[in-house]
């Protein structure tokens, strides 16, 4: 009865091509950004924004990252955390090396950087498909974790190849408070998914799609498999590298090479596959679900009190997490974002299903 | 429907945990635990040993003056993004908030430094972690106590020259570093290079990539290289694999040594007979034949309270290096409270003074029943680091060994290399150091 877009009529292609076309859409968006910028930042403790919403933030961009490359134009790839590292060391080194950097271009050459590290390990997509190619991306994941700390460079010769992230610092404004940070990350992701919708409607997602399902076709029809697949390689691991110096900027500050694992490919890959291969909106909702869910169940654990002694407790987590995962690929194997869909559908028809 | 549901189980969930506010006079701590993944091993047995030494500390003396411990776990999986979501989540707990934070990772305790000194809770970091953060005047709330890497890598050399007779015997000798390939397993080339040239010894570093279950060509070019000596820098499965590979190119046990984080049951007794003869440092020992560990046997284990589920574990070198993890935090807090007030809760800034001005003698040591069990410490605020002392152990093929008495590093080469690595640190953060003769 609400969510019904009857009487909406789109007067132009201006109208007709926003991104938003349906008006409850809009309110619902424009109440969910108001909710995210001016409601959690007085409300929600250090503890929610630090060890909650920073992180689940900083993970959906990556998982935007993976998602255009995966999602959109079918390349599977497992160096998503490697992306990340080459973002994260990339942009501190342009501020340690270069005088009075802003931290935006930085975060910006970061991400740039790892666009050009992802291109040079796309080029075997122009040959290999499939699992095949995961396997080269593999490759990615390994070269530049070892790479990163191969050379002391790279850390500014620290002995243990950490490096820690410099004071963040927009126009004489330092960002120390867990609200600050919290802000940047989230006008940096909002930016960032609002050009990604945008990207994956236009020309160039159009081309993505079609590469994925029939990369012969497509090439038929007139779209460059190279430079297409290309793009997607680029596009993606620029989002990755973004989300990487986030991380090391306004979550963790310090970061070790080894941070940026196999494991940490891997999460982002089931972030995508849970929220929905080849949505913007399930990258969110991945996200959330696989930084949550383990947290969720560990306070859960405690709560249930000392009777369940704390080594078995934290087995059952992950057999639980285990179990909710597979859980979730049955009911719905296209992800969080396809429930998320059959909702707004049913949405539609209420309270009058046929 | 089913999502609303459980969104009230984790409301009212979060409510009850929020409820359960802990009395006055306690003193809390919140533990980072790892009991899943590949590093459990360390994990149950650290934690376990710190867990059943705060229960002999209630149940024998009833508290600190009165106070009670009382602690809550986090599991970290070992991963830092957790770490840092566990150290969030408990630094506001008690009345206190966390009194000191112990990550048992050095991810995770790189990953809270800022954090922990802007919240102003200390981070113990026993044995593991940031070298440099030995320099208190940069580091003020880090604690990388007893003996850092590179302390007790200079050990490790001088010990290598007892073996041989005389420092001056090190001269043309060969010495292979395997190393996890790894922040952690880098952290000792620089100093090991620094003493190649004083001692005039070669030194080869050959990395081992993680987790480091193949080997062999990393012992084929030990075999190529004929060392002297072997220093074995290893982690979790890497350990067995190694002694397991040296078996089989058939280099003397004997003659390698490691560090101590490859110089535990679980390190030697997977390597089968391939283990006996190998040598290991520690700043703790192994077995139940010390006071401390008798005390916890009668007040705790007896009462079925102990922490751990395999009890055969008590004694081992990871439990008893989580009772010396006890030790430390609780005569830590003894000494805030003669400051601070006897009987009372104290802050993490508190406690980040009574662990400065900690000193742990001989014949404290000998009242805590831990005479010979871990190393005497004196605190300061220019030195974190506290004492930088090691033992070393040799594993008979059933138990560790110790073979010798404690033997000191050599502070003035490793003092000047914190010394210059922190200010690098500081000056790259933009921290002004403090000055340590205003502290009181």
């Amino acid at each position: 009865m609400l969510y019904r877009e009857a009487g909406q009529f789109k007067a132009s292609y201006k109208e007709d091509q926003q991104i938003f076309p349906i008006r409850q859409d809009r309110i619902a968006i424009a109440l969910i950004l108001a909710f995210f910028y001016l409601v959690v930042p007085y409300f929600a403790s250090q503890y929610w924004l630090q060890g909650i919403m920073i992180p689940v933030l900083i993970f959906s961009l990556a998982a935007i990252g993976l998602n255009i490359l995966t999602g959109y134009a079918g390349q599977l790839s497992l160096g998503s955390a490697a992306f990340m590292a080459v973002g994260a060391f990339a942009a501190y080194n342009f501020v340690l090396r270069i005088p009075g950097m802003p931290i935006l271009v930085a975060f910006i050459l970061a991400g740039l950087c790892a666009a050009a590290v992802g291109m040079v390990f796309g080029l075997p997509s122009l040959r290999i498909k499939g699992f095949y190619l995961a396997v080269a991306t593999l490759a990615a994941q390994f070269f530049i974790v070892w790479a990163l700390t191969k050379f002391p460079w790279f850390s500014n010769n620290s002995s243990s190849g950490v490096i820690t992230a410099q004071k963040v610092e927009i126009l004489g404004y330092a960002f120390e408070t867990p609200e600050a940070k919290y802000l940047l990350t989230l006008a940096v992701v909002t930016v960032l998914a609002l050009l990604a919708k945008n990207m994956v409607r236009s020309s160039i997602g159009r081309s993505w799609m079609a590469i994925r399902d029939m990369d012969v076709a497509a090439e038929v029809i007139g779209i460059r498999p190279m430079h297409t697949k290309l793009m997607a390689f680029a596009v993606s691991s620029f989002y990755c590298g973004v989300a990487g110096a986030l991380y090391a900027y306004t979550y963790l500050g310090t970061v070790e090479p080894e941070g940026f694992n196999l494991d940490l490919s891997f999460k982002i890959l089931f972030m995508v596959i849970i929220g929905g291969v080849g949505s913007i909106m399930g990258s969110f909702l991945g996200a959330a679900f696989i930084v949550l869910l383990p947290i969720f169940l560990n306070v859960a654990m405690h709560a249930l009190g000392g009777w369940v002694p704390q080594g078995i407790s934290s087995n059952l987590e992950l057999i639980v997490f285990g179990g909710l995962i597979i859980f979730f690929l049955i009911v719905e194997p296209h992800g969080l974002a396809r429930l998320w869909q059959i909702g707004k559908e049913k949405l539609r028809l209420w309270p009058f299903p046929h | 429907m089913k999502m609303k549901k459980s969104a009230l189980i984790g409301f009212s969930v979060a409510a009850a945990l929020g409820a359960s506010a802990v009395q006055a006079a306690d003193q809390y701590i919140g533990l980072p635990s790892y009991r899943v993944g590949p590093y459990a091993a360390g994990g149950t047995g650290i934690f376990g040993g710190m867990i059943d030494y705060f229960q002999l500390v209630n149940a024998r003396d009833g508290g600190i003056n009165g106070v009670k411990l009382t602690w809550e776990e986090c599991e970290t999986e070992y991963n830092n993004a957790r770490g840092v979501e566990c150290y969030e989540r408990m630094k506001k707990n008690g009345p206190t908030g966390n009194t000191v934070f112990h990550p048992l990772s050095t991810g995770i305790t790189y990953s809270v430094i800022d954090k922990a000194t802007a919240d102003k809770i200390p981070v113990i970091s026993l044995g593991y972690g940031r070298t440099d953060a030995s320099d208190g005047r940069v580091f003020p709330y880090i604690f990388p106590m007893l003996t850092n890497y590179w302390s007790q890598n200079t050990a490790k050399i001088k010990f290598i020259g007892m073996k041989e007779g005389g420092m001056d015997k090190l001269k043309g000798k060969k010495i292979v570093n395997i190393y996890h390939d790894s922040a952690y397993g880098k952290e000792t080339i620089p100093v090991l290079d620094a003493q190649a040239k004083m001692y005039g010894f070669t030194v080869k570093h050959i990395p081992v990539a993680h987790p480091g279950n193949e080997q062999q060509s990393q012992w084929l070019q030990v075999r190529q290289e004929k060392p002297d000596w072997v220093i074995l820098r290893g982690w979790g499965v890497m350990n067995p694999t190694a002694l397991k590979a040296a078996a089989k190119i058939g280099f003397p046990r004997e003659k390698i040594v490691g560090v101590w984080w490859s110089g535990a049951e679980e390190d030697t007794i997977p390597a089968g007979a391939a283990a006996k003869g190998y040598i290991s440092a520690g700043f703790n020992v192994a077995g139940t034949n010390y006071p401390v560990i008798k005390d916890i046997q009668k007040h705790v284990v007896a009462k079925g309270k102990t922490n751990m589920e395999d009890k055969s574990r008590i004694g081992s070198v990871y439990y008893n290096r989580g009772v010396v993890h006890g030790i430390i935090t609780v005569e830590a807090i003894r000494k805030a409270q003669e400051k601070y007030g006897k009987g009372k809760s104290i802050t993490g800034e508190q406690m980040r003074w009574g662990i400065e001005n900690l000193s742990i003698d001989a014949a404290m040591l000998k009242k805590l029943g831990a005479e010979g069990f871990m190393p005497a410490l004196k605190m300061s605020c220019l030195n974190h680091e506290g004492s930088g002392l090691v033992k070393f152990q040799q594993w008979d093929g059933k138990q560790w060994k110790v073979i010798t008495d404690w033997i000191e590093s050599d502070q003035k080469l490793v003092r000047g290399m914190i010394e210059e690595s922190a200010a690098k640190y500081a000056k790259e953060k933009g921290i002004t150091p403090r000055d340590c003769s205003k502290e009181s």
